[in-house]
């Protein structure tokens, strides 16, 4: 008979072990149900999974989906460590991109340096007033953030749509729903010549430092996990529950804002009803392969990214369609959080009673 | 106003009001035994997927139904293996059976896209279900009275029944439940498949009755409002039948509007409506709350482990 045994101590090595046993996992049930669909199962997991990082001409593309990818999760993650689910990210990345286009389109006229960081700036608001309304709601009257910052998602992006055939509308567009393209001043510069490369990747990098130094260095990063694993120990020593999630709202709400406004500014050069991709859903399995820690989520970023291009390659190589890149991004999260429990218990061999 | 008018929009509201209704009162029943599944959304699109995909290779609407609520069950078990049998964080697992059920409705779903079926039929002959005023009752398809049913079947068994009464003491302590010698998890297990089955049919219920047609993502985030509208009802199903039909006339009005051609209120925040009635309801609910008791189970979202 098996039988799970609680563990003293977590184990620090299924902890570094188990996000790798996870991606094993889901190659090998990816290839099991993609056979069984009828497609080359083997092939689909290999374009996935190996080609974008074996051809270093996808490098460039993996840190195109990455950065936005890991920018958010990296927010997300301190809040889920204090507890504080913030799943409305992709309502965040939108207002984030809604409030730098406004201003893009304010000094559509104009020329300077100055432009492209009033941008970000109005990304990094547009994103934190999104995640202030959740915050307030569940600070002031107990409102569970879950579904409150889920529901704005719903209504950013309404309000993306109405932008974009209203009063945004690129009048020189056709009558496409669309704004008009940034100019040079308005859009990121290119870091690697001949590249898409854009500044967004080592400022996700940069970020990433910044977050795990306050994580794991600072009395602020201490107090946010204390609240998260034991509330009560939390409120004795000090620590508000009320400004950690104030904080950690406010925090994954800049970034992701910041996030929305480099995705407008460079890969897409303008608003469009294409722009809400999802990585607001997907920064959430980031920052769960990353276990929560901000250099674990760059490699979470890198992996998931990897996925992106890779469901692009397997489109071709076998046909797999793109919605299969969803089902393998799930089952990676199932998987990751099926290996958690291998953390804290450890499996054995039950002895008989004689 | 005239009577044709009214009845209609009675009718539209009726048909709106139903998947929520019954996703809504699956997870009520889920959280009364103390788990939180927020994977209603991704349940409701396995539902829906599969129950036109059946309907469509069968022709039979019934066993597209049937189907729906089975691939509701499907579902609904891996996050029962996750968030129960393993002990993973339910929030992220249901998360998760969200993200794996708009990934898997639109990898099944992409070979039905732009194909119909026939749409499910009232039950009554028609001399009733096509009566100009008493359609308002007996108009309707099987699920519309299936739902209602459920609404006083689940009510009666959780306040009058002894395995109501068990499901709700293990949703309300569950440490205490396993040492009296009940099987949480297993009990936990079953509510849980319930929650999956009424989902499943609730999701069938939009591309089988409402839009008898495929479309990518054709819940749109009604899976969230359930899950709202269980805390809107206090984990009361009498109240939960209120909510959904409270939410459905949300939804006629925006329909209602479009097609009056109100052109002053942008068809996207119509749109925006339902969405921002959860926010409203919620925060009411919350400030309610301070006058009366909100009766959330006392176990739920928290893991329990035997040992």
């Amino acid at each position: 008979m098996l039988e799970w045994r609680r563990r003293r101590e977590p184990s620090m090595l299924m902890l570094l072990a188990s996000p790798l046993i996870a991606i094993g996992l889901t190659m090998l049930i990816g290839m099991i149900v993609f056979t069984a669909m009828g497609y080359d199962g083997f092939h689909a997991v290999e374009s996935i999974f190996l080609t974008p990082f074996l051809e270093p001409q996808r490098w460039g593309d993996i840190g195109v989906k990455g950065a936005p990818l890991v920018m958010i999760a990296l927010g997300l993650a301190i809040g889920f460590r204090a507890n504080v689910w913030n799943i409305g990210a992709e309502g965040q990345y939108v207002m984030g991109a809604i409030a730098g286009t406004g201003v893009a389109l304010l000094t559509y006229d104009m020329s300077g340096w100055w432009i492209l960081p009033a941008m970000m700036l109005a990304g990094i608001l547009g994103g934190m007033a999104w995640a202030a309304i959740p915050a307030f709601l569940r600070v002031k009257l107990q409102v569970s953030e879950i579904l409150t910052s889920l529901m704005l998602t719903y209504v950013a992006v309404q309000f993306l749509y109405f932008l974009v055939r209203g009063p945004w509308k690129d009048p020189g567009g056709f009558n496409f729903p669309q704004t008009r393209m940034f100019t040079a001043d308005q859009t990121l510069p290119t870091v690697l010549e001949g590249t898409l490369v854009h500044l967004g990747i080592p400022a996700a990098l940069v970020l990433a430092v910044i977050a795990w130094l306050l994580m794991e260095k600072t009395t602020a990063g201490y107090a946010i996990k204390v609240v998260g694993l034991a509330p009560a120990a939390a409120r004795h020593g000090g620590f508000s529950a009320a400004r950690t999630t104030w904080a950690t709202m406010l925090a994954s709400g800049a970034l992701a804002g910041l996030a929305g406004l480099f995705e407008a500014a460079g890969p897409f050069g303008q608003l469009t009803p294409q722009f809400p991709v999802g990585y607001g859903f997907t920064a959430i399995i980031v920052a769960f392969l990353g276990r929560l820690n901000p250099l674990g989520i760059v490699f979470g970023g890198i992996v998931l990214a990897g996925t992106y291009v890779g469901g692009e390659i397997a489109q071709s190589t076998v046909r797999l369609p793109q919605a299969a890149t969803g089902l393998f991004q799930a089952t990676l999260l199932f998987m990751l959080l099926a290996t958690d429990v291998l953390v804290r218990w450890r499996i054995g061999f039950k002895r008989r009673a004689a | 106003m005239t009577s044709a008018m009214l009845v209609s929009i009675l009718m539209t509201l009726i048909a709106a009001s139903t998947p929520l209704l019954l996703a809504a009162l699956g997870e009520l029943v889920a959280e009364k035994s103390g788990v939180l599944n927020l994977g209603v959304e991704g349940m409701m699109l396995c539902g829906a997927v599969a129950g036109f995909a059946v309907a469509f290779s069968t022709g039979s609407t019934g066993i597209g139904l049937v189907a729906a609520a089975f691939a509701g069950v499907a579902a609904s078990m891996i996050f029962a293996v996750l968030a129960l049998s393993l002990m993973a964080n339910q929030v992220a697992t249901g998360l998760a059976l969200t993200i794996f059920g708009i990934g898997a409705s639109s990898l099944i779903g992409a070979g039905f896209v732009g194909r119909t079926i026939t749409r499910l039929q009232p039950v009554f002959p028609a001399a009733l279900s096509e009566h100009p005023i008493l359609r308002v009752i007996f108009g309707h398809d099987i699920v519309v009275y299936l739902s209602l049913a459920l609404v006083a079947g689940v009510s009666w068994f959780l306040r009058r029944t002894r395995p109501g009464l068990i499901l709700r003491a293990v949703g309300e302590n569950d440490a205490s439940a396993h040492a009296i010698g009940y099987p949480v998890v297993a009990i936990r297990y079953a509510a849980v498949a319930f929650g999956g089955a009424l989902a499943g049919l609730g999701g069938a219920y939009f591309s089988l009755a409402l839009t008898p047609m495929w479309a990518d993502r054709l819940t749109a985030g009604r899976g969230w409002i359930a899950l709202a509208l269980v805390v809107f009802s206090a984990w009361k199903p009498g109240r939960l039948l209120l909510g959904a039909y409270l939410f459905g006339a949300v939804m006629t009005l925006e329909l209602q509007l479009k097609a009056a051609g109100v052109t002053w209120l942008a068809p996207e925040v119509l749109a925006m409506a339902p969405y921002l009635a959860t926010i409203a309801v919620l925060t009411m609910m919350s400030l309610g709350r301070r006058i009366g008791r909100l009766d959330a189970p006392a176990c739920l979202g928290k893991p329990f482990s035997a040992s």
